[in-house]
């Protein structure tokens, strides 16, 4: 059976300009992190460190939260919560409609396409501008982000001159990179002052102080957050760390991670709308905290490592397949190793669950994940509970369980733990090795059928005497 | 460093079992050469990894369960694979937390080592190179590298061959694509993987491609061999036990 990930991933495969493009891309975020890190050591305790910031934040979630709101509300910054997309979405529109919005300016949000924000709001009537370049690149191209960092990796310089080209044909054919980033920019810089709102992501919010962190570089956050007259952020409600003091090695850990910068080109720190004398800044800040299946994923004492996640995006670099397969293959918001063990958290193992299986379980993710999440261990988690008979609280349990490969298993398992029986087997099919298929399926396409040995171990062993107890 | 034992138990794999016994066999008489007895219970199977990896943990207990009880003398199990360690060393304690026999499972994890990481470890041993001028390839196993983290063993071996010249695959430490139940239930993706591991190795004109988990080498080998003019591949058991004069 064809599924859609399979589909996808059957195109993609086939598409050897794509492929290349995140080859190189990835082979470059993976140096560029490498670099930053030469002491080993030192990564090591950074990572531990991180980890240590956010499971203290998650093991106190609840009362973060709190106290989030309380200094939020304290500094004029108005909170909402959202238990659905649908219900962050009609948030947003809400505070839209009160101004009379009709158009809005977006730095790059994760959680805005969790919501599906453009799309519901250009439904209603809403025009929708993502002002972050790679967000825009991909607007223009009418494609989801392939990457949750820089989401329009798998175009290359030209595809991106060409879609340019046919968008804005009164711009001069360009594949210069400095030009065409000119380019938007000047498209960009004008909407800016035109849009009423402006709606951003959030990196780190700080309970503590009550403050809304913003990692980018570009400054389109701050455009988007700073000029119209008023800035709405999204996020999830995972994004809370207790401490301004633990915004600095969480900032470090992720820029280094992410893009091997040492640090961004903006950090903002959003803590009130503009205060009386100030010159800039907006009149109205809105923070929307989404759950979206977050309270349940916090329910599992296990699976809860999944809200660690700072969107580095390192995972991804690092992953075999996602470099093959690209972003696009999931289906999902979030792709590579994260979103294997996310998306299939939040939407249901009987929506999503097949993608736990794009993993060869190497374990690259796991080892530069920087708040440690152990993804490999999630993913094997995941496909248990895909499986199990029993209950658990992941969204579709056991509804990946098939009766014939349910008694495959059992039957293998009852061979494997009969040792006469498995060697019996092992014997006799060492004996037949000749009339093995040399068509062995999907293996057979790229590889030769492997060699049964004409005698087993355990043959030549006991022909050794070797002692066997 | 754990002292050096009198005996040890093998564990010697399904799929070297099945595919590559005489790796079994080299990984076997390496270890009697350093004067250590090996005992092989002849009732071993598999370590039950590709059922914990699919998701099917009760029905890996039943064959991990089958395993622990081979191996009761408080004595060294070596594995000649970073995978099938892996599984007795780091999941075995997962797969039997909170079970009956949770204590036997955590005896034997803990004395669990991959072939090459005791080699070089425990025994210290020493190799003297008696072959022909080589160039060999290495690729190390994802679990020998980051679960195991013995990654460093084989080439330490390698080192001290002196007819052996060590060439580097570039992106040498990514994965192969081979993922047990992956190559199967995602043929496509696995292929792609493994046919680029190919080019970079053949790039590298080696004579030679060594590894210590027969996994790896079914998979970059098979693919090789699918293509023809197939660089020889071998377990890093067998090829020690060749390069070193091969007399028990």
């Amino acid at each position: 059976m064809t599924t859609e990930f399979r589909h996808n991933v059957t195109l993609n495969l086939a598409k050897p300009n794509v492929r290349a493009n995140f080859r190189k891309a990835m082979d470059g975020l993976m140096s560029r992190r490498l670099d930053q890190f030469p002491d080993k050591a030192e990564l090591e305790r950074l990572r531990t460190q991180s980890m240590a910031i956010r499971a203290n934040a998650l093991s106190k979630l609840p009362e973060l939260l709190e106290q989030l709101e309380t200094n939020l509300t304290r500094n004029g910054i108005h909170v909402h919560w959202a238990e659905t997309p649908d219900e962050a979405n009609h948030i947003v529109l809400a505070i839209l409609q009160q101004h009379n919005a009709k158009s809005l300016i977006k730095g790059k949000s994760m959680v805005s396409e969790e919501m599906g924000m453009n799309h519901f709001l250009e439904g209603h009537g809403i025009d929708c501008l993502e002002s972050d370049l790679g967000e825009f690149i991909i607007q223009l191209a009418q494609e989801p982000p392939s990457h949750i960092v820089a989401p329009a990796i798998h175009k290359s310089r030209q595809d991106v001159a060409k879609l340019f080209n046919e968008k804005f044909p009164d711009i001069p054919y360009t594949e210069n990179i400095d030009e065409l980033t000119q380019a938007a920019r000047r498209i960009l810089r004008d909407k800016f002052y035109a849009a009423p709102v402006g709606i951003s992501g959030v990196n780190f919010a700080v309970a503590e102080t009550g403050t809304l962190c913003l990692v980018e570089n570009e400054g389109n956050g701050r455009m988007s957050t700073t000029v119209p007259k008023v800035h709405i952020a999204v996020t999830g409600i995972e994004k809370v760390v207790e401490k301004l003091s633990d915004v600095p090695p969480l900032l470090s850990i992720l820029t280094r991670s992410a893009t091997g910068q040492p640090i961004t080109t903006y950090f903002n720190m959003i803590s009130s709308p503009r205060k009386p004398g100030e010159k800039d800044g907006p009149e109205e800040v809105h923070l929307v905290l989404l759950d979206n299946g977050r309270s349940n994923i916090y329910s599992d004492p296990e699976l809860l490592a999944t809200l660690r996640c700072i969107r580095c995006g390192a995972c991804m670099n690092h992953c075999p397949v996602y470099t093959r397969i690209g972003g696009h293959s999931y289906g999902t918001v979030y792709p590579g190793p994260i979103g294997i063990i996310l998306e299939p958290q939040k939407a249901g193992l009987d929506v999503h669950g097949e993608l736990t299986q794009a993993s060869t379980l190497c374990g690259a993710c796991g080892e530069v994940c920087p708040v440690r999440i152990p993804i490999p261990t999630l993913i094997n988690r995941l496909r248990y509970d895909g499986v199990r008979k029993d209950a658990s609280t992941t969204v579709g349990t056991g509804s990946r369980r098939k009766t014939g490969e349910a008694a495959a298993w059992k039957s293998w398992a009852w061979a494997a733990s009969h040792p006469a029986i498995y060697n019996f087997g092992a014997k006799t099919a060492t004996r037949l090795h000749g009339l093995f298929p040399s068509n062995m399926g999907a293996w057979t396409n790229v590889r030769s059928a492997p060699q049964l040995a004409e005698q087993t171990l355990h043959e030549r062993l006991k022909a050794m005497g070797v002692d066997h107890e | 460093m754990a002292t050096r034992p009198d005996t040890i138990y093998f564990f010697g794999t399904c799929l070297i079992d099945l595919m590559y016994p005489q790796a079994g066999v080299s990984a076997m008489q390496l270890i009697q050469r350093e004067g250590v007895n090996v005992i092989f219970p002849q009732a071993q199977t598999c370590c039950g990894q590709p059922a914990w990896n699919s998701g099917y943990r009760d029905e890996a207990r039943t064959v991990a369960r089958a395993q622990i009880a081979l191996f009761p003398k408080p004595i060294p199990v070596v594995i000649p694979s970073g995978s099938c360690a892996g599984m007795m060393k780091v999941h075995y304690p997962e797969l039997f937390a909170n079970q009956p026999d949770e204590a036997q499972a955590l005896d034997v994890a803990g004395r669990v080592y991959e072939l090459t990481e005791f080699l070089v470890d425990v025994l210290q041993i020493e190799l003297k190179d008696l072959g022909e001028p080589v160039k060999v390839a290495v690729h190390t196993s994802c679990s020998s590298r980051r679960e195991m983290g013995v990654a460093d063993k084989i080439e330490s071996l390698l080192g001290q061959l002196s007819n052996v010249k060590r060439v580097e695959q570039i992106r040498k430490a990514e994965c192969c694509g081979f993922g047990g139940t992956f190559a199967v239930k995602q043929p496509e993706i696995s292929a792609s993987i493994v046919l680029e591991k190919v080019e970079t190795i053949r790039a590298t004109q080696a004579d030679r491609l060594v590894g210590q988990d027969a996994g790896c080498l079914m998979n970059i080998g098979g693919a090789m061999e699918k293509q023809g003019d197939a660089i020889p591949h071998q377990h890093i058991a067998e090829f020690l036990w060749e390069r070193t004069g091969g007399v028990a």
